[in-house]
C-alpha cells in the first residue's frame, strides 16, 4: 500500500488498530492496569502523555502533533488533555523545530519533538549535529539540553521517496547525542519515559512498520535502562544483533532456523549509541558467531561499527567472520520495489548459510 | 497574549477576513532612520521616524561603550598578528550597532550573539579572558551562558536566531519577562534559519528583537549578490512584523530604534527586524584579504562615517564631553587593553583529560575507556620528557596558542 503523510491514517486504519489513548490515562500513578494489548503508538501516546502529566516543564510541539495527533496518531488527544500551550502544531520547518527546542531546553523546559518522517530530519541536520549535540561541551557542561527528538523511521509501509530512510548513522555518528530505537510496547513507553527524563538529546528512532503490532502490557511500565541491550531469545549456535523494525525480522530467522536444527540466540540492541559492549560480548563469546540486520544501506551502516567492535572485543571467541545483513546501498526503493531491498528471515539464514560450519 | 488566545485570534482572523485586527506592520521607511549625523549634527524631520535621542547620560554610556570596545578590538586584532589567537572576526567600525543594540537589553534579557560580537559580550560585562577563550583555542566557549544571560558565539550562520526564538517562547510560556536579542549579519539572513527564526517568531509572537547587521559583505561577497531586496528591513512585512531601517553608523539611532523594539516585545508586541547599515573596516577575519574583493577609496569613505568620531563630535559640541571625562574614558580603555594583553599573554594550562567531561549528562562506558586510554598516553609522554631533559614540562599538557596559525 502506497502511503503520503497527509492519509498515514489510512493506514492505521487499514490495519485495524485505532490508537486510543491507553488504559494508564484513566490508572492513578503508580497503580499498573490490567494487561491490555497495546501498540507501539498507542504505548508511546500514553509515555508521552504521563511525562506532560508528570512534569510541567514537557513540552510537545511539531508538525501537525496538535489537534491531529500526528500522522501516525503517535500525539493523539494530548492537545486537547494538555492545551496548547503544552502541545501545540508549529511551523511547518524542522531546522527551526529542533532550533527552538535547543532554545527552549535552555531555558528548562524539556521539549519532545516530531520529524515527520525520517528524511524530513534532514533540514535539522545542522541544528542537531552543530547545536544540539555540541551544546553541552562547548559550554564545558553548564547548559544541558534535555530534548527528545521523536523520528519515525525505517520502510516496510509502502511509504513513497523520502518516507522510509533509516538514518541510524548520521546520529550515531555525532557525539553527544543518545540515539535508541525499540522494538516493542513495554520498551516504547518505558525508554519514551526514561529517554524524556533524561539530560541528554536523545534521538528516539520510531520503527515506524512496528507501530501497530501489539503485546499485553500493563501501564505504566518499566523496562530494562534504555542503554542496555537486551536478549530477547537464547541460543547457542549464532547471535543475530538487530534493533527496531529487524527484530521481529531476527525473531522469524531464528524460529525458521530451529526447524533447521539452528539455535539462534537473537539481541535487541535497544541503544544505538551508547552501545552495550557488554551484553553483546556476552552473547557472541558464548555462541562463537554473529550476524548484524539492519534496513539502512550497507556501506558506512551502523552494522559496520557492530561488526568492528565486536571483533575488536570477542575476535579470539569467533569462529566466523562477523556478517551483515543490510538494505543494499541504493537510494530507498519505491513501494513495489521495498520488498526486495528489505532484509527478510529467509535472506538473513540465507547468509548465515554461507559460513562454513 | 498566551499562545493559545494567539493562535485562535489569528485563525479567526483568517476564517473571518477580518485581518484589521491584526497590527498594520510597519514599514520600514525609505531612507534609514537617523538622530545624529555623520557630522554630528543632530537631524531633524522625516529621518527620525519619530524617535527621539536618548537622553545625555545613555549617550555617555553609550560613547564610552565604543571606545572601550574599539580599543579591545584594535588590541585584540594586534594579538592575533602576533600569534597569541589563532582567529578573531573584528568589528571595527560596528560599534554603534553592537552598543546600541546590547545596551538596550534588561539585566534578566538574553542576547544570542555570532563569532563577530564579542564586543557586545564586552559590552554585557563578560571578561575579556572568557570572551577570547574561543578565539585562542582554549575551548569553544570561556563563560557561563547563565551568568551572563549570553549564549555561546554561534559560528554556523543563523542558527542562533532559532534559539533566542526558542528561549524568548519559553520565557513567556512561563510568565517570565524576559526578551531575547539576536545579532545576525547580512549574509546570514540568506540561510533558511533566518527565515524559519523570523517566521516562527512571528507567529508565535515570541519576544524576540532581530538585529541585522549589514556591514556590506559576507565574507567577500557584496550585498548586492547576497539579496536583490532594497532592504533587509523590508522583509519584515512579509513575516507580520514591524521592521526598522537604521543608520548603523548612528548609536543614538541604533539605541532608541532597539530600545524600542525591546519595549514592545516585554509588552506582548512580538518580534521586531531591526537593520543597521554600517561598514566593517577590517579585514574578515585575520587571514582574509579584503584587497581582493574592495576598493581603498570605499574603505575611505566609511572611515569618514565613523561612528565614534561622530558621536563625540555631538557630545562635545552639546557641552556632555569636556577633555576631562574624554581622557577618563581613554584611560579607562587603555586599562582595558592593558588588562588584555596581560590577559592573553599567560599561556592557559588546559586538562587534555576535560575532552571526556562534558560530552555526556550520563556515564558512558566508552568515553571512560577513551579517557583512560590518554591519561596513560599522557603519563608516558611526561615520563619520556623527564627522562630526556630531566625536568617535567607542562608545554606537553598545555596548548601552545597561536602555534599552528
Ligand atoms: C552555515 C555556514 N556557512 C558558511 C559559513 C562560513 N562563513 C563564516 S562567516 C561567513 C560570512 C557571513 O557574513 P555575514 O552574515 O554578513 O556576517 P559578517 O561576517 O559580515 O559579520 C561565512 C560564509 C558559516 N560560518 N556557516
Amino acid at each position: 500500500m502506497t502511503i503520503l503523510d497527509d492519509n498515514a491514517l489510512g493506514t492505521s486504519a487499514a490495519t485495524g488498530s485505532a490508537l486510543t489513548p491507553s488504559p494508564s490515562a484513566v490508572a492513578s500513578p503508580g497503580t499498573p492496569a490490567a494487561p491490555a494489548p497495546l501498540s507501539i503508538a498507542g504505548a508511546l501516546n500514553a509515555a508521552l502523555r504521563d511525562a506532560l502529566a508528570d512534569d510541567p516543564s514537557v513540552v510537545v510541539f511539531g508538525e501537525d502533533v496538535g489537534p491531529l495527533g500526528g500522522v501516525f496518531r503517535v500525539t493523539d488527544a494530548l492537545h486537547a488533555t494538555f492545551g496548547e500551550s503544552r502541545v501545540w502544531d508549529s511551523p511547518l520547518a524542522e531546522s527551526g523545530i529542533v532550533g527552538t527546542a535547543i532554545g527552549m531546553a535552555m531555558y528548562g523546559l524539556r521539549p519532545v519533538i516530531e520529524m515527520q518522517f525520517d528524511a524530513f530530519s534532514y533540514p535539522a541536520f545542522e541544528q542537531i549535529t552543530s547545536h544540539l549535540a555540541k551544546m553541552r561541551n562547548r559550554t564545558r557542561g553548564r547548559v544541558s539540553l534535555p530534548v527528545v527528538i521523536r523520528i519515525p523511521y525505517a520502510g516496510g509501509i509502502g511509504g513513497v521517496e523520502h518516507h522510509s530512510d533509516s538514518s541510524e548513522a548520521y546520529w550515531t555518528h555525532t557525539p553527544g547525542l543518545t540515539v535508541v530505537t525499540p522494538s516493542n510496547p513495554a520498551d516504547a513507553y518505558s525508554m519514551l519515559r526514561e529517554a524524556i527524563a533524561s539530560d541528554d538529546p536523545v534521538i528516539f528512532l520510531e520503527p515506524k512498520s512496528r507501530y501497530w503490532s501489539k503485546d499485553a502490557v500493563a501501564l505504566p511500565v518499566r523496562t530494562a535502562p534504555m542503554t542496555r541491550a537486551q536478549v530477547l531469545r537464547e541460543g547457542t549456535d549464532v547471535t543475530l544483533i538487530a534493533y527496531g523494525p529487524t527484530v521481529k525480522t531476527a525473531l522469524e530467522a531464528a524460529t525458521l532456523g530451529e526447524a533447521e536444527g539452528l539455535s539462534v540466540e537473537v539481541v535487541d540492541l535497544r541503544s544505538l549509541s551508547p552501545f552495550d559492549d557488554e551484553t553483546v560480548g556476552a552473547s557472541v563469546r558464548k555462541t562463537g558467531r554473529a550476524a548484524v540486520i539492519h534496513e539502512a544501506a550497507q556501506f558506512g551502516g551502523y552494522g559496520a561499527e557492530v561488526a568492528a567492535r565486536v571483533t575488536e572485543r570477542q575476535f579470539f571467541h569467533l569462529q566466523a567472520p562477523i556478517l551483515r545483513i543490510a538494505g543494499f546501498d541504493v537510494p530507498f526503493p519505491s513501494p513495489q520495489l521495498e520488498e526486495h531491498h528489505l532484509p527478510t528471515a529467509e535472506r538473513v539464514l540465507a547468509a548465515l548459510d554461507t559460513w562454513e560450519w | 497574549m498566551a499562545l493559545a488566545s494567539l493562535v485562535a485570534l489569528l485563525h479567526d482572523d483568517i476564517m473571518n477576513d477580518d485581518v484589521a485586527a491584526r497590527a498594520e506592520p510597519v514599514r520600514p521607511t525609505q531612507k534609514p532612520i537617523r538622530l545624529i549625523d555623520e557630522k554630528g549634527v543632530p537631524v531633524e524631520g522625516a529621518e527620525r521616524a519619530g524617535f527621539v535621542l536618548p537622553e545625555p547620560e545613555m549617550l555617555l554610556d553609550l560613547y564610552r561603550g565604543m571606545v572601550l570596545a574599539r580599543r579591545f578590538d584594535v588590541q585584540v586584532t594586534a594579538l592575533t598578528r602576533q600569534g597569541r589567537l589563532a582567529t578573531y572576526p573584528s568589528a571595527f567600525g560596528q560599534e554603534a550597532c553592537e552598543i546600541g543594540a546590547v545596551r538596550s537589553l534588561g539585566e534578566q534579557d538574553w542576547l544570542f550573539p555570532t563569532y563577530r560580537d564579542s564586543i557586545a559580550l564586552l559590552t554585557r560585562g563578560v571578561p575579556p579572558e572568557q570572551i577570547l577563550s574561543s578565539f585562542r583555542g582554549d575551548w569553544h566557549m570561556g563563560f557561563d551562558p547563565y551568568e551572563h544571560r549570553i549564549s555561546p558565539q554561534a559560528t554556523p550562520l543563523a542558527t542562533q536566531a532559532l534559539h533566542a526564538v526558542g528561549l524568548a517562547t519559553a520565557a513567556k510560556l512561563k510568565g517570565d519577562d524576559v526578551v531575547a536579542l539576536t545579532l545576525l549579519g547580512d549574509g546570514a539572513t540568506s540561510e533558511g534559519d533566518a527565515h524559519e527564526a523570523f517566521n516562527f517568531a512571528s507567529v508565535w509572537q515570541a519576544p524576540v528583537v532581530f538585529v541585522v547587521q549589514n556591514n556590506g559583505y559576507a565574507i567577500s561577497v557584496p550585498f548586492a549578490k547576497q539579496s536583490h531586496a532594497r532592504t533587509l528591513a523590508d522583509r519584515a512585512i512579509g513575516y507580520g512584523m514591524p521592521g526598522y531601517f537604521v543608520d548603523g553608523n548612528d548609536v543614538a539611532a541604533m539605541h532608541a530604534v532597539t530600545s524600542a523594539a525591546v519595549q514592545n516585545a516585554r509588552s506582548g508586541g512580538g518580534p521586531t527586524l531591526i537593520e543597521g547599515l554600517t561598514y566593517r573596516i577590517e579585514s574578515h577575519t585575520n587571514s582574509d584579504d579584503p584587497t581582493r574583493y574592495r576598493s581603498k577609496d570605499e574603505v575611505a569613505h566609511w572611515k569618514t562615517l565613523d561612528p565614534v568620531a561622530r558621536l563625540e563630535t555631538y557630545l562635545r559640541a552639546s557641552g556632555a564631553l569636556g577633555d576631562e571625562l574624554r581622557q577618563e574614558i581613554a584611560d579607562a580603555a587603555e586599562e582595558l587593553a592593558g588588562a588584555t594583553r596581560d590577559a592573553m599573554n599567560t599561556n592557559p594550562v588546559l586538562d587534555p583529560l576535560e575532552l571526556f567531561d562534558h560530552v555526556y549528562a550520563a556515564e558512558r562506558p566508552a568515553l571512560r575507556e577513551q579517557r583512560a586510554f590518554l591519561e596513560r598516553e599522557l603519563a608516558a609522554t611526561v615520563s619520556t620528557a623527564s627522562v630526556s631533559s630531566g625536568s617535567v614540562s607542562t608545554a606537553s599538557v598545555s596548548a601552545e596558542p597561536g602555534s599552528t596559525s
